[in-house]
């Protein structure tokens, strides 16, 4: 069985090394400090193991895996229990062990995971994806490419049936994705829905008239119902 | 109170001693800059800058065998998201533990 490690501590990254050297036919293939690279590593090869830190900055580790199209079994590794239950909504999530990790626990660990049978994977990132923001920045998955924006470039975003279009200063973007998730992804003093299709920057707002609002050169609808907070959001005189 | 000790990562080394130096050298390497990025965000009232760092502090902790110093740093954790202080004081009695316990260490090595 080949595995990777997922973890931003060199400490963890060595404990976990170690334990897999006391399971015979487990080979570590490599070992990452931070999801990115380890994204770029499976759109290369195949694995069937990866031991993945949830808490790590930028990109966590559910984060990770919901960016994986078909992901191979996952042990998290974790200084926290508060995760187990999000953990149990993953199918290819086989065991929570809480560090610090010790070596019956870690076979036990291993001995469940080839009890249950997941898919390998194919070393593919989903095909379109919204991903994981992380301060100023946002990731769009798009063709196995991690895009990164600027998050105050966005002036609006668009829900077209199954996909989102986003609009930057640069450049726009198709995503698969909904309105509802990005919108979790942005921070809420400088975006706001106003419109079940749309969410707007507000500080990128030209005119405001009965219904509507000019960003830049898109004229979009306001509905009733978020008009009020708009205007709250507005520096009127 | 509780001290630091060596118990786990014996376990763990299996009597390798070189696998055991080499994760007390990281941990010398890693704990003094975590320590110091701690106590910069807590001078700044940076809390959850400085909770991320009492994360990574928790797993040492943990590591060098502090059970009860490994609940003290994670109520701590827990605080300092909700913008609390609360623990600080004991959270910070368990650094200097392991700050005397490391640099006797640098002794024994």
């Amino acid at each position: 069985m080949n595995c990777i490690i997922i973890d931003d501590e060199v400490t963890a990254r060595v404990i976990i090394e170690q334990l897999c050297s006391k399971i015979p036919d487990l080979n570590v293939l490599d070992a990452f400090p931070d999801a990115m690279q380890a994204i770029k590593y499976l759109n290369q090869n195949e694995v069937d193991i990866i031991f993945l830190d949830i808490h790590m900055p930028d990109f966590n580790g559910f984060d990770f895996i919901q960016a994986l199209k078909n992901p191979p079994k996952i042990i998290l590794t974790t200084s926290d229990s508060q995760f187990a239950i999000e953990a149990f909504e993953y199918d290819c999530i086989v065991d929570y062990l809480v560090k610090p990790i010790v070596l019956p626990r870690f076979k036990r660990a291993i001995k469940k995971s080839l009890a249950i049978a997941v898919k390998p994977s194919e070393g593919l990132l989903n095909s379109v994806n919204i991903a994981v923001s992380s301060g100023d920045y946002l990731y769009i998955n798009i063709d196995r490419r991690l895009i990164k924006i600027d998050i105050p470039s966005i002036y609006l975003v668009e829900a077209k049936g199954d996909y989102i279009h986003l609009k930057t200063e640069s450049k726009n973007y198709t995503v698969h994705s909904t309105l509802k998730k990005i919108e979790e992804k942005l921070p809420d003093d400088l975006f706001l829905k106003v419109h079940r299709s749309f969410i707007i920057n507000v500080q990128e707002i030209i005119d405001i008239e009965d219904n509507s609002v000019l960003i830049k050169k898109d004229i979009i609808p306001v509905s009733r119902s978020n008009r009020a907070e708009l205007m709250k959001r507005l520096n009127l005189l | 109170m509780e001290q630091p000790n060596l118990s786990y990562i014996n376990d763990l080394s299996g009597g390798d001693e070189s696998f055991k130096e080499k994760l007390i050298n990281i941990i010398r390497m890693e704990f003094p800059n975590e320590r110091e990025i701690y106590f910069k965000n807590i001078e700044s009232k940076k809390f959850k800058e400085a909770a991320e760092v009492v994360h990574k502090l928790k797993h040492k902790i943990s590591i060098l065998g502090l059970e009860k110093g490994y609940e003290v740093a994670a109520n701590f954790e827990n605080n300092l998201i909700q913008n609390s202080e609360l623990g600080k004081v004991d959270f910070e009695s368990i650094l200097s533990a392991i700050t005397d316990f490391l640099a006797s260490y640098d002794v024994i090595l």
